[in-house]
């Protein structure tokens, strides 16, 4: 879009207005989370420039003591399994409600993917008095329980929207050369859709492992996680630790998601198909 | 006429006619799909919707005033309501606050009472303690005379509200609203109606915000999807980290930075802009600059997206039939942005709604939402009811605008980045 030549004068202001609103609103997008990462380098515990030295004290901190490690075990733990549940349940039900013909898809994907929009609050309160009531309230597996339901629905969007385009003659032909379903799914779809499962599979990781507002509620002092402690931080004694968890969460979630994206680029590259 | 040579009835090789067979080959593949989809089914059922039915179910069910109290509870039902109760009801409530004082849930009774009426808590417990030492239980005429509020038929009126287990009162509370004892719907006093202020609250902040990111988003989108695409993905990536970026995180850094000796002050000073130090970490402007950067990938990437697909020909068409630049953005460009603009703005909207964490960090006490009176209610007011019927008003606005989200755009449109 570059300016022409017999451009006039308000359309010239308007070419320079509209980089310099964009370029403030990127500077205000990106500055917060660019500028937590040099204080966490900080040798004293301030959250102001210019900074008298540098140290890894908060780093070590965070690696050595117990109270964060602990956290970190926790949330390793839950992240994990509910990765590994969310993605087989949410796999299995993006292969169900892909096929044609599936009775009702609007809704019952209205439904599953419910706990994604439904407040987290609301699905904090309810899960509190009703995991209290069925014994699994503080309790990881509770917990997994909890970030399985929250997770869910990214792995059924992401798997669903590879799904769209899936050309069913593959399976048909596999079927008609004598593969059951579960050497078809396996030997035929698994391999097409492994990097929607996989980024489904990262998105509800990053999901579980970022969750507070479900953990405050239904987590105690022994199955706190890393959001948890975090936030029990800030409320209570900001220490520069804080922003040294913050800057590996940043670290660790843009990986992530660098792969995520890349996956689906790869996707979308190998089956030449534009998904908008 | 002549007897058509082609039977009537296709049919298969055992016989069945073809229709039937595909009709039952299709059933069974019909069912196939269901039953892949079932176990999720199942597993939201039991892990997410359970919970939110047994939220519903407190808000408006409170057996446990009438467990405490079972006596008085089944005595005060004949009760009409215009007059001091009889001898039998004030007996009742005697051996029961005898009970209470043994099982030490006096100050339950106190608790749930002083929701209807407030002050009431001390005298009750005062009561129950006295009730506690006698050695046979107080007649009518001795309650009397230990405090005068068992003499004032509001104090009956209370405890006939509080016995019933099946209650619109919580409801009713967290909307201002509240039950006269001859049983009409008025206005709490203004002193004590705090609920509809932060329902206010709550959504005027969400609209503030929402057409924030709206201002910031859309003029961005725009640059975006104008821009040759190589440098519009690069200026891509500086949305997505954000986004990308977890909501805790993000709030950490508008912590940090909003201190009264954090960067944004030490920058609006070094810049002359102020003298002093803003307020600006627990405050209204702070909670709005928070939230709005959390959003605001999320208004922009439905916009950017409709905007990748309008093609240059119709403003170029608009250009050569004599509209001056401005008029035909206006009039030609601008509307087709429409869907993408509802999209964004309304999924900011229902987001907003139940944001807690950020009000939480970065707001002050006036700036609390919906979300924190809950948290409230459940963890330092141990009142289940008003924590109940404070997410279930919550849980309808969302529902009714994610019905309205899911007929304008379509669940299954909704992107991850």
């Amino acid at each position: 879009m570059a300016l022409p030549l017999h451009a006039s004068a308000a359309e010239r202001v308007w070419y320079y207005a509209l980089r310099l609103i964009a370029a403030l609103v990127l500077f205000y997008l990106i500055v917060p989370i660019l500028i937590i990462t040099p204080l966490s380098f900080n040798s004293e515990p301030y959250f102001s420039y210019p900074m008298p030295g540098l140290s890894l004290r908060w780093y070590e901190d965070f690696f050595f003591n117990e109270r964060w490690q602990a956290a970190l075990h926790n949330s390793v733990i839950v992240a994990v399994s509910t990765t590994c549940v969310a993605t087989t349940l949410g796999t299995v039900a993006a292969l169900g409600l892909s096929r044609p013909n599936f009775p009702a898809r609007g809704l019952v994907m209205s439904f599953l993917i419910a706990p994604m929009i439904v407040p987290l609050i609301i699905s904090a309160v309810g899960m509190y008095f009703f995991y209290t009531d069925i014994g699994l309230a503080n309790t990881l597996s509770g917990m997994v329980l909890a970030h399985t339901a929250l997770a869910t629905p990214f792995v059924v969007i992401t798997v669903t929207a590879t799904l769209t385009g899936f050309d069913h003659t593959l399976t048909r032909a596999a079927q008609s050369l004598g593969a059951n379903l579960v050497t078809t799914f396996f030997r035929v779809q698994m391999p097409l859709i492994l990097p929607g499962i996989i980024s489904g599979g990262l998105f509800a990781f990053v999901t579980s492992f970022d969750e507070v507002v479900v953990a405050l509620f239904i987590s105690s002092a022994e199955t706190r996680t890393l959001p948890k402690q975090m936030f029990s931080g800030i409320r209570e004694m900001i220490s520069p630790t804080i922003t040294a968890a913050a800057t590996l969460l940043v670290l660790f979630s843009t990986v992530l998601l660098t792969t995520i994206e890349l996956l689906r680029r790869r996707n979308e590259r190998m089956r030449g198909i534009r998904a908008s | 006429m002549t007897a058509s040579a082609v039977p009537a009835i296709v049919r298969a090789a055992d016989g069945v006619p073809l229709k039937t067979k595909l009709r039952s080959v299709e059933r069974a593949r019909q069912m196939r799909a269901v039953l892949l989809v079932l176990p999720l089914f199942v597993f939201i059922t039991v892990s997410f919707v359970a919970p939110i039915l047994v939220t519903l179910r407190n808000a408006v069910y409170d057996p446990k005033f009438s467990q405490v109290m079972p006596l008085t509870t089944a005595a005060i039902k004949d009760w009409k309501g215009d007059a001091l109760p009889d001898e039998a009801i004030f007996a009742a409530l005697a051996a029961d606050l005898r009970q209470t004082q043994k099982d030490k849930t006096t100050a339950f009774v106190g608790k749930r009472l002083n929701y209807e009426i407030s002050g009431i808590r001390s005298k009750v417990i005062a009561t129950g303690r006295e009730i506690g030492k006698l050695q046979s239980d107080p007649d009518r005429q001795a309650i009397l005379a230990m405090d005068p509020v068992w003499g004032e038929i509001s104090t009956w009126a209370a405890i006939r509200n509080a016995s019933a287990t099946v209650t619109s009162f919580y409801v009713a509370a967290a909307l201002d609203l509240r039950w006269t004892p001859d049983g009409n719907l008025i206005n709490t006093p203004p002193e004590m109606s705090i609920y509809r202020d932060v329902l206010v609250r709550t959504m005027g902040i969400s609209l503030a915000v929402t057409v924030v990111t709206l201002l910031l988003g859309f003029p961005l989108a725009y640059l975006l999807a104008m821009l040759p695409p190589r440098t519009g993905n690069v200026l891509m990536i500086l949305v997505l980290i954000p986004f990308w970026t977890s909501l805790l995180v993000r709030t950490t850094a508008w912590f940090v930075l909003l201190q009264d000796n954090g960067m944004v002050n030490d920058a609006l000073q070094a810049l002359h802009i102020v003298d002093h130090p803003l307020r600006l970490i627990f405050s209204r402007t702070g909670t709005i600059v928070a939230m709005t950067h959390i959003q605001l990938p999320f208004t922009l990437l439905p916009i950017y997206s409709v905007m990748k697909t309008i093609s240059p020909s119709y403003v170029r068409a608009a250009r050569s039939l004599g509209a001056g630049p401005f008029y035909a953005f206006w009039r030609v460009y601008f509307p087709q942005t429409m869907p993408g603009v509802a999209a964004g703005c309304l999924l900011t909207f229902i987001l907003c709604l139940g944001y807690y964490i950020t009000p939480a960090l970065v707001g002050g006490p006036a700036d609390q939402m919906v979300s924190n009176l809950v948290e409230v209610a459940i963890n330092r007011e141990n009142n289940w009811g008003k924590a109940s019927a404070l997410a279930t008003i919550l849980l309808v606005a969302t529902l009714i605008l994610y019905f309205v989200y899911n007929r304008l755009v379509g669940i299954e449109k909704l992107k991850l980045g």
